[in-house]
């Protein structure tokens, strides 16, 4: 069996399934025989979940405009050639 | 506008077309499309308002500037990615303060995958915490990383690139990325226990 530090090694690749057939199942022997690794697992996963939710916030006006304003200026200033 | 084809979907591929030809409307919809996305990279990565506005400049100023060596092989949005990744590195380290050079700082030491906290989460933590207070937390734990750790995470967890695109806009190899990303995601996990775990409860309870 996997000990703890092995399976902290593989746990961000098994949570983006990239790891082979043969190192899943041991992993998945470990987690089913490990309270710890398992709470682990699952916080990690919700972790991650919980910043892939969150949205961008709207720019603030003042900058946004800012930003509009200098592209505008910056088109104006170009006759853009493709290359 | 040119912002949608007919079915209402957002016709980037048409859009850049246009803006190649010099057509600043296509563009400033391709500005206004990424920006706040850009801006929110900005500010995770140098966590500073000012410098988060520079960049989302400097990003779309730049993009327009090199529009024409855009090739169409990677996503549009990965490659102003790697504009704004440059553009705020750099802000980094034109810090006088801030002597450490962020991503190539040795970082393998091992001590940074020890886990501490280890409780089951409370399955609403909106019941426990506002939806700003959550924000907040969540804000505060990204920036308590490192760097290295910070900008990984962001890339890949947040703007979710793949692990390739990150290696590429950081300009670091594929192991790196992984193992940057594992710390941080261990090290957040550990921060936000903190706040989320269920509370009266020990992991047992789980089973």
């Amino acid at each position: 069996m996997l000990t703890c530090k092995e399976f902290l090694q593989e746990l961000s690749d098994y949570l983006d399934a990239t790891v082979d057939a043969e190192l899943r199942r041991k992993l998945e022997v470990h987690i089913s025989e490990c309270p710890n690794c398992f709470v682990i697992l699952d916080t990690t996963k919700k972790t991650i979940e919980v910043y892939k939710g969150v949205q961008p916030q709207p720019i603030p006006p003042e900058v946004y405009s800012r930003l509009m304003k200098a592209v505008e200026k910056k088109l104006a200033a170009t006759t853009h050639k493709p290359a | 506008m040119a912002a949608t084809t007919d079915a209402g979907v957002f016709d980037e591929s048409g859009l850049l077309a246009k803006a190649r030809k010099g057509d600043s409307a296509a563009f400033s919809e391709l500005v206004n499309q990424y920006s706040r996305k850009i801006y929110r990279l900005a500010k995770h990565i140098t966590q500073n308002d000012s410098e988060a506005e520079d960049v989302l400049q400097e990003t779309f100023l730049k993009a327009f500037e090199h529009l024409g060596d855009f090739q169409g092989q990677s996503k549009f949005y990965t490659w102003i990615v790697r504009i704004a990744v440059n553009e705020s590195l750099m802000k980094l380290r034109k810090r006088k303060s801030d002597r450490t050079v962020p991503l190539d700082e040795p970082l393998d030491t091992g001590e940074d995958t020890v886990v501490r906290e280890i409780a089951v989460w409370d399955e609403n933590p909106e019941q426990q915490y506002s939806r700003e207070e959550i924000g907040g937390i969540l804000d505060e734990a990204i920036q308590s990383l490192k760097p290295a750790f910070r900008t990984v995470f962001v890339l890949r967890d947040i703007e979710e690139l793949s692990t390739e695109e990150t290696a590429q806009a950081l300009g670091i190899s594929i192991p790196a990325v992984k193992s940057r990303l594992l710390r941080a995601r261990l090290q957040l996990r550990e921060k936000l226990t903190r706040f989320f775990r269920r509370k009266g409860d020990d992991v047992f309870a789980y089973l």
